[in-house]
């Protein structure tokens, strides 16, 4: 789960890392209103999970309340990569004397946090990587040990830091890491980290992103999951545990596990066929789920077909055959529906499916025969 | 033979009372497997279809010999229940659980660094060695015992690759599956290792995603120190970027992670890429002189 700039600074800071000053507006005259109260130079920041927005116009520097209220009008609403923003961050000034970039993030190689530092900061981390590599300095950390005195210490002198900003910057990435850890994050970005002239080490700009397998116990930061950022059909999927995603074609998807979800992307698109989204209703999946699923795939008008391929192991082929009917009860769907059923109870799914089969249901035996009669009926629909 | 489980394997079954645990281990028994204990705390003395349960896995390794488990427990349980049975000194686990957190892999998949133990998954369906043994949420009717080694980040994939080599009478030594989760206790390339040195296993199938860039790297094994032909299939060919579909694993986050370039470099290493699992079928017939 991402978070927003202000709710990663507000976690961040109760690990001691240090912020400028800032409040979250969500009109114009709430901005004008926090620029006043935090006086002199501020910078208007848009709220979105993407990044970019600086590039995008979604971050101005105002000398007024007056221009911080303008600057938010031209702000909010604003699309940046397809994200609304609905949120601004109105934010102090401050007297930079450096940048630098900071992260923790998962190594899924190495199986191990890895910290990166870098005394290029402020711009793209992967520019910095391809232009002048040896300006980052990176370091594994052992999650049994956690990141030691030494580690810190490593990095600091590598990167030839001294005085305020060394010490600065060690005091920054402990607090760091514990954050990184504590908080179940698969990444914590500071870009930039910058030295004020006064010597003091700020956090600028933060990125924290919790892995959501662990949110049940971070019942605090689940609450900061922003419902109204989702699309509406993948915040329902998600709240009865299906992956849903929407694609733009008009062949729905339904399937189990994500490997055989994708390949039956892939074959659809083999067979001439573009698929509108993909439910992916995971392992184990009961009869109710298995409606849910349905329900959400066709509630996109795009859809003019729906392969439902399940291939059975923890999932069984009787409920997934019963879930199907219920659903098509419950909703009347009348949309054709290409069923390939394989697997665990598969025999029982079937059996369930052709005593009660509804008109517009289809069965094939493979997944590629399934894949090019739905592309068929997905072409038929549209006339 | 087979690789990781076999007629020697001795079961254990973490989890064996709950729905999934004792679905699966009824499964498991008919298949034949050698299932001698269960684990459920709290539960010790009873048993489930004559299979002993035991409070602790330490016991039950006492008591019944067991030497390999595996794993049904609930995410927020589950990296405890690994850490138990490696510490009773099993040498397989395989963890079945979906939804573990990646701090909690990460100091498992560190400390099993120490042992001398194959952990397989989590979020995989497990291992089955056709007619010899079944550690796995597979469904057993669709396999068939041959020559013919199969390795997955994706379980419902593999019985789709499965079920077409069955039914085109190519056999198999063993599947397995490793997981689709970002941090896993075995990767692609400690399986084509265990099947290259497999007399019985003449050709390794390959299964990968996207998102990562662990198939690279057991293509750069594969083309310096593998002589057993490789097929492989990257699934998602078609998967947006920056979307995670389905496996938290999957998510295409860089040029290197999509289906396109994983495929691409595994060609480059002698590795045959199919472009659906029907291809993969193919390319085994191909590789086994039977096309």
């Amino acid at each position: 789960m991402d978070l927003y700039e202000y709710q990663g600074k507000e976690l961040l800071r109760n690990y001691g890392l240090e912020t400028l000053p800032g409040i979250v507006a969500g009109t114009p005259e709430e901005a004008g209103r926090a620029a006043e109260t935090i006086g002199g130079t501020v910078a208007i920041k848009a709220q979105v999970l993407t990044g970019g927005r600086g590039k995008a116009g979604g971050i101005k520097v105002v000398n007024s309340p007056q221009e911080a209220e303008e600057a938010a009008a031209q702000i909010l609403g604003m699309d940046i990569r397809g994200h609304t923003v609905r949120r601004v961050y109105v934010e102090g000034g401050a007297e930079i004397d450096r940048e630098f970039y900071l992260s923790v993030t998962v190594d899924r190689t190495a199986k191990r946090p890895l910290i990166l530092f870098s005394t290029e900061g402020g711009v793209d981390i992967e520019e910095v990587a391809e232009t002048k590599p040896e300006a980052i300095f990176r370091l594994h950390v052992d999650p049994l040990l956690g990141l030691l005195p030494y580690q810190v210490r490593e990095i600091v002198f590598s990167a030839g830091l001294e005085g305020d900003a060394a010490k600065g910057v060690s005091r920054t990435l402990t607090n760091l890491y514990k954050a990184f850890e504590d908080l179940d994050a698969s990444l914590v970005e500071i870009n930039p980290l910058v030295v004020t002239k006064d010597g003091h080490v700020l956090t600028l700009d933060a990125k924290v992103t919790v892995d959501n397998t662990s949110l049940y116990r971070h019942p605090d930061v689940a609450e900061l999951h922003d419902v109204e950022a989702a699309d509406p059909q993948e915040q329902r999927a998600q709240e009865v545990g299906l992956q849903y995603v929407k694609l733009d074609g008009d062949v729905g998807i339904l399937g189990n596990g994500a490997g055989l979800v994708m390949s039956t992307l892939d074959v659809v698109a083999q067979a001439g066929g573009e698929p509108a989204n993909f439910c992916d209703v995971g392992g184990g999946a009961d009869a109710e789920k298995i409606a849910t699923a349905l329900d959400i795939v066709t509630s996109n008008e795009q859809v003019e077909s729906v392969l439902f391929n399940i291939f059975g192991g923890i999932t069984r082929g009787d409920e997934v055959a019963r879930g199907l009917l219920s659903a098509i009860e419950r909703t009347g769907i009348t949309l054709p529906i290409v069923v390939r059923l394989d697997g665990t109870n598969a025999e029982e799914g079937r059996e369930i499916l052709a005593e009660n089969t509804p008109e517009n249901v289809v069965t094939e035996e493979t997944m590629l025969d399934a894949a090019r009669r739905a592309v068929e009926l997905a072409r038929d629909g549209r006339g | 033979m087979a690789i990781l489980v076999d007629e020697g394997t001795r079961l254990l079954v973490q989890g064996i009372t709950g729905r999934e645990g004792a679905f699966h281990t009824g499964r498991m028994l008919e298949s034949g497997t050698n299932v001698v204990a269960g684990v459920t705390p709290g539960k010790g003395g009873q048993d489930y279809e004559g299979v002993p349960i035991f409070n602790t896995v330490e016991e039950a390794v006492d008591k019944t010999g067991a030497n390999a488990s595996v794993i049904f427990v609930p995410p927020p349980f589950a990296a405890d229940a690994i850490f138990e049975s490696l510490e009773a000194g099993l040498s397989t686990v395989c963890c079945i659980t979906e939804g573990i957190p990646v701090h909690d892999m990460m100091r498992v998949a560190n400390y099993l660094k120490t042992k001398d133990a194959t952990l397989i998954g989590p979020n995989c369906p497990g291992v089955l060695s056709p007619e010899k043994a079944n550690v796995s949420i597979m469904p057993r009717d669709i396999f068939t015992p041959g020559n013919v080694g199969v390795v997955s980040r994706s379980g419902t994939l593999t019985y789709q690759i499965v079920n077409e080599l069955t039914q085109r009478e190519i056999g198999q030594s063993t599947a397995v599956g490793i997981g689709g989760d970002p941090i896993i206790g075995t990767d692609f390339i400690e399986i084509l290792k265990k099947f290259e040195a497999d007399p019985e296993t003449e050709c390794a199938v390959m299964i990968g995603e996207i998102g990562g860039n662990a198939e690279q790297l057991a293509a750069e094994y594969v083309q310096g120190e593998m002589s057993t032909p490789v097929v492989a299939y990257i699934a998602g060919f078609t998967a947006p970027e920056g979307k995670t579909m389905g496996h938290a694993g999957a998510i295409v986050s860089g040029g290197e992670s999509t289906a396109e370039a994983k495929s691409e470099a595994l060609r480059e290493a002698g590795i045959r890429a199919a472009t659906n699992p029907s291809e993969v079928a193919e390319l085994v017939a191909e590789a086994l002189g039977q096309g």
